[in-house]
């Protein structure tokens, strides 16, 4: 099977439109988490990580009224493409979108135009993005909760594993609207504060906005250094909203990934986590990876820089973790201070300065499912 | 080599298992009729009330799907995968949902507004920890899903896998749902026009069952 290379990404967000303006605001400690009023919103003040909506997307005006969602993958699809040599037009190069809620603000915004109203439908959405960029083939949308992102890249490593292409573009994006905050909200899932990952006093999640990209090709010729070496899926057939007691699916698919990449546990270098900083899914992400024997590991959180991004999440997390492998340093975890998991975990507080060789990333979400992806230089 | 060992549907008021009519109930709404199917089957699962319309469905097409199936409850918990599909992801409950916020925000809508709750509510039913993946796209695209639940058996990600459409917007709705394993199952002759042989797990013989199942697989036209 063809080995799948990272080629270029992108990732758009209150930080920078690059993944280089991110990382290098990331370097010095920025979160782009701020505290909002905005009655529109929210009833009560809330933090999040949200754009300025005053700051145009795209560079060129369009015939097209694109949303905020499309506007973002578009812009972040381009620059993306810009750094690469991948043929858009080829038969061979496919377009995957990952997003858990798309359009969705503009349900019950009151307009009533009929080709907005129908890109509340992903695919609808999706063509429109597809047809900006010129793609032949028409794009496989992934839908799949807070797992989406990893689940995008996963599923074009299969793609391309399977030889049917050869280049793939996965890109994703979420934006935070009343009807998703509302939701976080009635759950009481949403910090009063900044959020805290795997601290003692971490009491939820700050929502994100942001989009990412990433081109994937079985050409060598194309690819950066790093490689998606394996990855995969499971279900903790426990409970809709609440993650797994004991980590067992996710450290499954830990040790599955570990397997198809060839490797073991001593292996991994450095762990991306999800690490949403509500109470229970990083006490499930601790015994997933204490089960695993990777306690020792460094492992970090980014949610305390972008909140949580959702379908984008995935994506820029695992971006991060590339760039973390170029330049060989592990970001601290923002909002963390004291272990706050039964699992004594390494969780990086200050930069590190390592040589990265093989990362594991993860991700939850509510349906009880886990992603586990690995990704080797 | 994959094989096509039952599949189940569920549209216009009636159940159906390997082309055979189990269930009809003309006349209720969406609603009414799915609970009709949960009472004729007499499944004793008080979590069946809580769900969506949406996952009651694709629980209920799961059921189906499995009865009299024993082979599907031989595999290891990791060894089963779901892969589902539509075109609409969770909007009918998304407007529910949306409905309540307006008063007090429901976190029991609230959940039920991301598509792989239904795949969450069969695992669970079920005990299955394997490969889950939710695809969206305006009409079923079984090239696509045979292509990526192929690659799962193959690969030995998944020895045995669930696979579909199951799309409900309002008034429509339609599951379509597919058993894939390894094993050639026991050559039923399910649909007229398929011979009494295995059926292997092709597009060809997807596409085959789906036009002789009515299940509509396209956005509805509103």
């Amino acid at each position: 099977m063809s080995a799948v290379y990272v080629v270029s990404h992108n990732i758009i967000s209150p930080l920078g439109s690059t993944t280089a303006e991110n990382f290098s605001r990331l370097k010095e400690g920025v979160s782009g988490i701020r505290r909002h009023d905005d009655e529109k919103m929210s009833d009560q003040p809330f933090f999040a990580s949200l754009l300025d909506n005053t700051k145009p997307l795209l560079r060129e005006d369009s015939s097209v009224p694109y949303t905020k969602f499309e506007q973002l993958l578009i812009a972040s699809m381009s620059d993306a493409l810009l750094n690469s040599d991948i043929d858009v037009r080829d038969k061979a190069t496919a377009l995957i979108i990952s997003s858990t809620k798309g359009n969705i603000g503009l349900l019950g915004t009151g307009t009533d135009d009929p080709e907005l109203m129908k890109r509340i439908a992903l695919p609808s959405s999706a063509a429109v993005v597809a047809r900006h960029h010129n793609f032949i083939n028409k794009p496989i949308v992934v839908s799949n909760a807070c797992i989406s992102g990893v689940l995008g890249i996963l599923t074009g490593m299969r793609l391309i594993r399977s030889g049917q292409y050869e280049n793939v573009v996965v890109a994703g994006a979420d934006t935070v609207s009343k009807f998703v905050l509302s939701g976080f909200q009635s759950f009481q899932a949403i910090s009063p504060g900044l959020c805290k990952p795997f601290d003692r006093q971490r009491d939820g999640i700050n929502l994100g906005e942001g989009a990412a990209t990433i081109v994937l090709s079985s050409q060598k010729k194309y690819g950066s250094g790093i490689r998606i070496a394996s990855g995969s899926v499971s279900n903790d057939a426990n409970h809709i909203s609440g993650p797994s007691r004991t980590g067992t699916e996710l450290f499954q698919i830990m040790t599955r990934s570990l397997r198809e990449a060839g490797l073991q546990a001593a292996d991994i270098d450095f762990i991306s986590a999800h690490g949403t900083a509500t109470v229970y899914n990083d006490e499930m992400e601790a015994k997933a990876i204490g089960l695993a024997d990777l306690r020792s590991v460094p492992v970090n959180s980014l949610k305390g820089y972008y909140g949580h991004t959702l379908g984008a999440a995935g994506l820029i997390e695992s971006i991060i973790t590339i760039q973390s492998m170029k330049e060989g340093l592990i970001l601290p975890t923002m909002g963390f201070e004291q272990i706050g998991v039964s699992e004594p975990l390494n969780i990086c507080s200050s930069l590190l300065r390592t040589p990265l060789k093989n990362c594991l990333k993860t991700a939850s979400g509510f349906g009880g499912c886990n992603a586990a992806m690995i990704m080797s230089k | 080599m994959n094989h096509i060992t039952a599949n189940s549907v569920i549209c216009h008021n009636s159940v159906y298992k390997d082309g055979k009519a189990l269930f009809g109930n003309k006349g209720a709404d969406p609603a009414g009729f799915l609970l009709s199917v949960y009472q004729h089957f007499d499944w004793q699962y008080p979590k069946f009330f809580k769900m969506d319309n949406l996952s009651k469905l694709g629980w209920l097409a799961a059921e189906i799907l499995l009865k009299d199936v024993p082979s599907a409850r031989a595999y290891l918990p990791w060894e089963m995968g779901v892969v589902l599909s539509n075109a609409n992801s969770s909007l009918d409950t998304d407007r529910k949902y949306l409905a309540s916020v307006k008063e007090i925000p429901s976190p029991s809508l609230f959940v039920y507004t991301l598509p792989n709750i239904m795949i969450g509510e069969i695992c669970i039913r079920n005990n299955f920890k394997g490969e889950n993946a939710f695809f969206l796209s305006d009409s079923f695209d079984t090239d696509f899903i045979v292509r990526y639940v192929s690659f799962l058996m193959d690969t030995d990600a998944c020895q045995a896998c669930i696979c579909g459409w199951v799309e409900l917007l309002g008034e429509e709705y339609g599951a379509q749902l597919f058993l894939i394993e390894k094993r050639a199952g026991e050559a039923p002759a399910w649909t007229a026009s398929a011979p009494p042989a295995p059926l292997a797990f092709t597009g060809e013989n997807i596409g085959r069952i789906i036009s002789e199942g009515h299940v509509k697989t396209k956005i509805p036209e509103k």
